[in-house]
């Protein structure tokens, strides 16, 4: 057997099938439990961001059909909100098969029209929608004892507008406490990934959720202002850019209407010297790479102590190099399509920015597709805390690494950035993550891991990256008012 | 994809962030693989930080008892991520026929007479009698008895003769009889010795022993290959694992191996992978490549090939191959046959169509 030369174990495609999934030329809006087509007459395209293939065309939302899908939740409240809790939740249960049940359309759908690999959509974001549904199922007729010993109500109509990066699980994660508390619903999908929520609308009606209990507006920003803008909106909960975010609280100042962020990051993913090294690289990598860097709560700054920075980057560098780029149908896939070329522009800039002001910049070798928006996996060492990739959100699959010497100096630089979503820890010794956590300013800190959700779990930000919480019982209370809370 | 990333930025190729690895070393996978894209604008930052990386000591440090942690839930989730892998069509065929080629066809029971063993050598020889285009096995295992009839069935053959020695399985005979044993088996003509680790000594704090019986027992073998079977089972944790592993391949071990077989539980992915982890590092460290051998409970294809797999992505291209690489098994063989008949005429054969040995 001597003399066998190294073999390559080229990982022949396996693609997932696309038959499963039936995308209509023209979506048209879900309003009081209809498709109905826009009274604004406008229509937007979205594209597969892997080929830049045209999928469908969908309607852009107006000012006008707003207005009606806000009276549509409005009508729908009033008998929504006095069902039992147990019954509500019978609705969310099925919602929560029916899920499962059409988990590999939704997973097919979902990456072909955000970029995000098979792998992800069919083992993260689906599963967790359906666990998201299945746990506020739980809670519709538990509330008197999340709040113990005060009577929860419902808010009323509800403006929920989500981001592109996880499109369906965000929905989930917005709808399930909202009608699991006896609120209504207006959600606007993001430009670029309208058609799982719309595939949702169709579980929706098939689940026999009352009409207008749950509405689907898609379009651009205008259309998102406008819900925002709308009078009889009683709450608004919005995940995405700072920037939007401070614009609707902006929009909202002076009006009774709740509100709840979901917004940037720019976590720290702190590793100390005496880590499990290569799990850290792991999850170094999965906070990061994971759906491209399209994640709010990235660990986009590795921080790492001294001792370990050569090691750490040499083991990242090399486990780099097998990371599998390309068509994000194929389930050995790791990294998959930039989401628009909008959010790649951005990324490119912001790279280049990093370079120039000193950093520098490590890529393993992978071919790219010809057609489609892609960008490598894409380290940035000698960062320094004054570099704007070190302080901007790049919302892309670019790591930037700092190092530090003790604990206070991690603390101080994972703190120092207008943002607080999230922070990872990795060392072995438990009271020193117990020390980190308690100093951390970020809403999620991950000790010996990165990227894990729970339903059971609450989720949300400090300082810049938002406030309220969802997930866990925390995620119930954006939409409840407590007896004798006069908000509202 | 270099001009997208440095559009816009005063970028030409910078000096290549040269990839630091310890002194004298030939790590498994270069860290900047070939085409690696490298770009800085701050060219003597680079040339300080490769300084900085040349100046790194090679070697053990504090040695095998600073081991690094594992994770236990890391690792898992990274081996079950790996066990997803799809592998189809040529890159199948390919990793069947490899597979064969790692195995150490394997038996070990107190019942294995010369005939049996006669058997088992044939089949090594020519796994599948209607299609010589399947390659033969890497070695037989056997206990020191059937050495002389294997080496007398494998002359000339390729074929390594492997032998377990030392008091297999538990590993707690006196010292001096283990080491005679191991010499006896080289003697009679073995080309591959697999030895236990003293587990009692390992478990009880007393690592000088563990790690100098091993030491012992490599210079008893000569110029065999030694093989130290850490009995991953028995060890408690994957820290144990990685642990066991730094000391076995510190004092010499040409392959760790995961089990004797004679447990209830034998291989894992995860610990494979964190052996995988352990060899890694050793090599960057060291340059010393070890071989790895995954044993006991493997008996289908698709775990030969997670197994696979977990090796390739790893530890790279250089361990796919029988120097490097070993699975341990007896019934695993057949399976495979099957898949490389159904792979080459697309009809599922009958496990009748296939000698039981």
């Amino acid at each position: 057997m001597a003399g066998d030369g190294p073999f390559k174990l080229d990982y022949a495609p396996s693609r997932e099938g696309t038959d499963i999934v039936t995308i209509e030329p023209r979506n048209r809006l879900f309003i009081g439990g209809e498709l109905v087509e826009p009274r604004s007459g406008r229509w937007l395209t979205t594209l597969n961001p892997a080929t830049e293939e045209l999928l469908a065309e969908f309607a852009d939302g107006g000012a006008d059909d707003v207005d009606a899908a806000v009276a549509a939740a409005r009508r729908a409240y009033g008998s929504w909100h006095r069902r039992p809790g147990r019954e509500r939740a019978k609705f969310l249960y099925r919602i929560a098969r029916q899920l499962q049940e059409r988990a590999r359309e939704f997973a097919v759908l979902e990456t072909m029209d955000g970029g995000k690999p098979i792998k992800e959509s069919r083992d993260v974001d689906i599963p967790l929608a359906a666990a998201h549904f299945f746990y506020y199922a739980g809670w519709a007729d538990k509330l008197d004892y999340a709040f113990a010993g005060r009577r929860a109500a419902p808010i009323g109509v509800a403006a929920q507008i989500i981001p592109w990066n996880f499109p369906l699980l965000m929905a989930a994660w917005k709808i399930a406490p909202a009608l699991a508390t006896g609120n209504t619903v207006v959600l606007k999908p993001a430009e670029t990934t309208p058609l799982s929520a719309l595939l949702l609308a169709e579980v929706l009606a098939e689940a026999d959720l009352p009409p207008g209990v749950v509405n689907v507006v898609t379009g651009g920003p205008a259309t998102g202002a406008a819900l925002v803008g709308h009078p009889d909106v009683d709450k608004v909960a919005f995940t995405g850019s700072t920037e939007v975010g401070k614009q609707i609280q902006r929009a909202l100042a002076g009006r009774p209407t709740r509100l709840t962020l979901e917004l940037g990051g720019k976590a720290a993913n702190i590793v100390f010297d005496d880590a499990a090294l290569d799990q850290a690289v792991e999850g170094v990598v999965n906070g990061i790479y994971f759906n491209q860097g399209h994640v709010c709560c990235a660990g986009s700054r590795l921080l790492v102590q001294e001792p370990v920075l050569d090691e750490l980057l040499d083991k990242l560098k090399a486990r780099l190099s097998t990371l599998r780029l390309g068509d994000p149908l194929d389930k050995n896939t790791d990294i998959g399509a930039i989401n628009s070329r909008a959010q790649l522009d951005k990324i490119t800039e912001l790279v280049a920015a990093g370079v120039e002001e000193g950093g520098q910049l490590y890529q393993p070798a992978c071919t790219l597709p010809e057609r489609g928006y892609w960008f490598r996996p894409t380290v940035l060492t000698g960062v320094t805390q004054s570099h704007r990739v070190a302080r901007e959100e790049i919302f892309g699959p670019v790591l930037s690494v700092l190092s530090f010497r003790t604990a206070e100096e991690a603390v101080a630089k994972a703190n120092n950035t207008p943002y607080g979503l999230s922070a990872g820890v990795w060392t072995e010794k438990g009271s020193k993550i117990l020390w980190m956590a308690a100093r951390l300013k970020a809403g999620v800190v991950w000790a010996n891991t990165f990227n894990r959700f729970d339903p059971a779990s609450p989720f949300g930000g400090y300082k810049e990256s938002g406030f309220g919480r969802e997930g866990g019982v925390h995620g119930l209370a954006p939409y409840v008012r407590l007896e004798g809370d006069n908000r509202g | 994809m270099t001009g997208r990333a440095s559009a816009g930025g005063p970028s030409a190729p910078g000096p290549t962030d040269a990839v630091p690895t310890a002194a004298g070393s030939a790590p498994p996978s270069a860290a900047a693989g070939p085409g690696a894209v490298v770009l800085s604008a701050a060219p003597a930052r680079a040339a300080r930080r490769a300084d900085r990386h040349t100046s790194r000591p090679a070697g053990w440090g504090a040695g095998p008892l600073s081991a690094r942690a594992v994770d236990a839930v890391g690792l898992e989730a990274r081996a079950a991520d790996l066990a997803g892998r799809s592998l189809k069509k040529a890159t199948k065929g390919a990793a069947l026929d490899l597979a064969v080629r790692c195995t150490d066809f394997t038996t070990l029971e107190g019942t294995d007479t010369p005939g049996k063993i006669v058997q088992l050598c044939a089949k090594a020889r020519r796994p599948d009698p209607d299609d010589p285009t399947v390659p033969a096995v890497a070695a037989v295992c056997v206990y020191p008895e059937g050495v002389p009839v294997a080496v007398g069935e494998l002359a000339g053959t390729g074929i390594k003769v492997a032998s377990v020695a030392g008091a297999f399985p538990a590993g707690l005979g006196p010292l001096a009889a283990r080491l005679e044993e191991i010499r006896w088996v080289v003697d009679q003509g073995a080309d591959e010795v697999d030895m236990v680790l003293n587990r009692a000594a390992f478990l009880s704090g007393d690592y000088r022993r563990a790690f100098d019986e091993i030491a012992e027992s490599k210079q008893a073998a000569g110029a065999a290959h030694l093989k130290v079977i850490l009995e991953t089972g028995e060890l408690g944790s994957y820290d144990q694992v990685r642990r066991a592993s730094a000391l076995a391949m510190a004092a010499g071990a040409d392959f760790i191996k995961t089990s004797t077989g004679k447990i209830g539980t034998s291989a894992t992915l995860p610990v494979a992978l964190c052996m995988g982890e352990a060899i890694r590092e050793h090599a960057e460290r060291t340059g010393r490549p070890v071989g790895l051998k995954v044993a006991g409970g493997v008996r289908t294809s698709k775990q030969a090939w997670q197994y696979l797999v977990v090796v390739y992505e790893t530890l790279g291209p250089e361990w796919m191959t029988p120097e490097r690489f070993r699975i341990g098994a007896s019934s695993l063989l057949n399976d495979l046959l099957m898949q490389i008949r159904m792979q080459r005429t697309g009809v599922y054969p009958s496990p009748d169509d296939f000698t039981n040995d």
